[in-house]
């Protein structure tokens, strides 16, 4: 079927235009394109660009590394770091938990409503994100939450005295955690699909163990997938701003709040580290994607 | 596998509880406005402020703008590219990609410098055109599920067949692209846009730094001057995000299944 329908694709594609249609058509050839690359053009590459170029001029206009330079300042350098910290951490731990619901629903045997339920909950949690995803967590593990008052009176644990803080590291990578398992568990679902049912009855009949079957089957067919998905975890986590501002206002500083009142009062005092700033979070973020780009050419190799 | 089906139930158990505490603390604590008695006092409050309606309602035609031009963007160009230019695929493929890659604070940061008052192209001098920029920053952010979306939907029917269908009937491109095409990938294009709405609806970053009176803003800063107000507000967002994503399972339900080319 598929051949046929191959072979009829080449041969009116070959016999469809002749010459002077063609001649005809070129003008408007690129016409349907066009709103898309001009957008594209206008609306993100170049401002994209203006601001790369921007990280690397004074105020004068001429070229120099100055800016890139102070980017190593130490609280724009703590700034980065803290958001590397809960990006890496929030990405991990969501990469874990949500390969662990993944394998659960997929293979744990569960009742089939189970796994439905599991992924429309996690298309809705891996979009509900940003200032309101802040307030639940503030009415759950804020100093008046529900989750802190029961821990309190129930099992007479004070969270607070024993140095939790939702406006902390852990308390926003434990936030951001919500709509990072839902997006590992969106992702990676259909990898674990992917796995045959041979390949474990082949395993099986080598004489594997199921030890054996998932630590030399398994885990490398999945070892893409989750790393190419831990980065774009990473990348998602990083550039987000909504969630923290609203969590812990200007108190915990990472770098997508720096940027944010940069852009606002120019903190700084110096317009172009703002670019520099911009031009350090699309490295690092580009990067993750180059990555991530890698690591899903290597997966689909094996989950077609 | 019993151990198997057990450890399946612990961490499904776990997983539960770990994305249910939250909601069912944050309902608990929306109702906990009046003293000593659950109440829906506090939605009350919220849905009956005037700000709340006038931002709600921003944003919400901000969202249907949003929808029109990723509509009108993305779908004549991704039609396009599978009737006649196939070479442009990884290219439009990567560029609708840079979204995911480039934050939104970056992009709007480029909008604001190079759009300014004193720039040749304006954009921020006038209410209106502020609009515009905020309606075209996420029509950007939306871009790849949009893409992706359409392109999905383009993926189920014969495009090439259905235009020389429609060409030999005399049809023209708006009448193909418009009457022939659009109708066959409706749902698809129709969950991208409950996406985008999902999306776009709260978002925070873009409508602050341009200055827009959009639902996002409204929300942080009543979280950051009230206290039961704001867990009402996040209660109204998830089913909002909640309704979006069920609209989009339903659509699901009526688009063709199989692929009749493979391509």
């Amino acid at each position: 079927m598929t051949d046929l329908s191959l072979s009829n694709q080449t041969i009116a594609g070959k016999a469809a235009p002749p010459a002077e249609a063609r001649s005809l058509r070129l003008p408007t050839q690129w016409l349907g394109v066009a709103p898309f690359f001009i957008f594209a053009i206008m609306f993100l590459i170049l401002p994209t660009l203006y601001l790369m170029l921007g990280a690397f001029q004074n105020d004068a206009g001429e070229f120099t590394f100055e800016n890139i330079v102070a980017l190593g300042q130490p609280s724009i350098v703590a700034a980065y770091w803290i958001s590397i910290k809960v990006s890496l951490a929030s990405a991990l731990i969501g990469a874990f938990a949500g390969l662990a619901i993944a394998i659960a629903i997929v293979r744990g045997g569960l009742p089939n409503w189970i796994r439905s339920a599991t992924l429309t909950f996690s298309g809705v949690a891996s979009n509900f994100a940003g200032v309101p995803l802040a307030f639940a967590f503030l009415a759950t593990l804020g100093r008046l939450g529900l989750a802190t008052v029961i821990l309190n009176t129930v099992f007479g644990l004070n969270i607070y005295a024993h140095g939790f803080n939702i406006l902390s590291f852990w308390g926003l990578t434990l936030t951001y955690v919500y709509f990072q398992i839902p997006l590992m568990v969106v992702i990676i679902t259909p990898a674990i699909d992917g796995l045959k049912k041979e390949w474990g009855e082949a395993a099986a009949t080598l004489g594997a163990t199921t030890a054996q079957y998932w630590r030399m089957v398994v885990i490398p067919v999945i070892w893409p997938s989750f790393l190419g998905t831990v980065i774009l975890l990473f990348a998602n986590a990083f550039g987000a701003i909504a969630t923290a501002y609203a969590l812990t206002g200007s108190s915990l500083n990472i770098v997508p709040i720096l940027l944010y009142a940069q852009i606002r009062g120019d903190v700084l005092h110096n317009p172009h580290l703002g670019y520099a700033i911009a031009f350090g979070m699309i490295v690092i973020t580009g990067l993750a994607n180059v990555f991530y780009i890698w690591f899903r050419t290597r997966s689909e190799r094996w989950l077609k | 596998m019993k151990g198997g089906r057990f450890w399946a139930w612990v961490v499904f158990i776990l997983g539960a509880a770990y994305f249910f505490i939250p909601l069912i603390a944050t309902v608990e604590f929306s109702m906990r406005m009046r003293r000593g008695v659950y109440s829906f006092d506090a939605y009350q409050i919220v849905l009956g402020d005037p700000r709340f309606q006038a931002t709600f309602m921003y944003s919400v035609i901000a969202a249907i703008f949003t929808i029109i031009l990723g509509v009108l963007i993305v779908v004549p160009a991704a039609y396009w590219i599978r009737l006649r230019l196939p070479q442009l695929r990884p290219v439009v493929e990567f560029i609708t990609l840079l979204p995911l890659v480039i934050p939104a604070i970056v992009i709007v940061f480029g909008y604001i410098r190079m759009y300014g008052s004193n720039s040749p192209l304006p954009f921020l001098a006038s209410d209106m055109g502020t609009n515009a920029l905020l309606v075209i920053g996420y029509a950007m952010l939306a871009l790849p599920y949009m893409y992706r979306a359409v392109d999905t939907g383009l993926r189920t029917i014969d495009v090439r067949t259905l235009t020389e269908a429609a060409q030999i009937l005399g049809a023209g491109w708006g009448t193909i692209i418009g009457r022939v095409i659009l109708p066959n990938v409706l749902i698809a294009v129709l969950s991208g846009a409950f996406l985008t709405f999902a999306i776009v609806i709260g978002e925070f970053t873009m409508a602050s730094l341009l200055n827009r009176p959009a639902f996002g803003p409204y929300l942080q800063n009543i979280g950051a001057n009230r206290a039961y107000e704001p867990a009402a507000l996040a209660i109204i967002a998830f089913v909002i995000t909640w309704g979006c994503m069920s609209v989009i399972q339903v659509l699901s339900r009526f688009a063709p299944k199989s692929a009749n080319r493979p391509n």
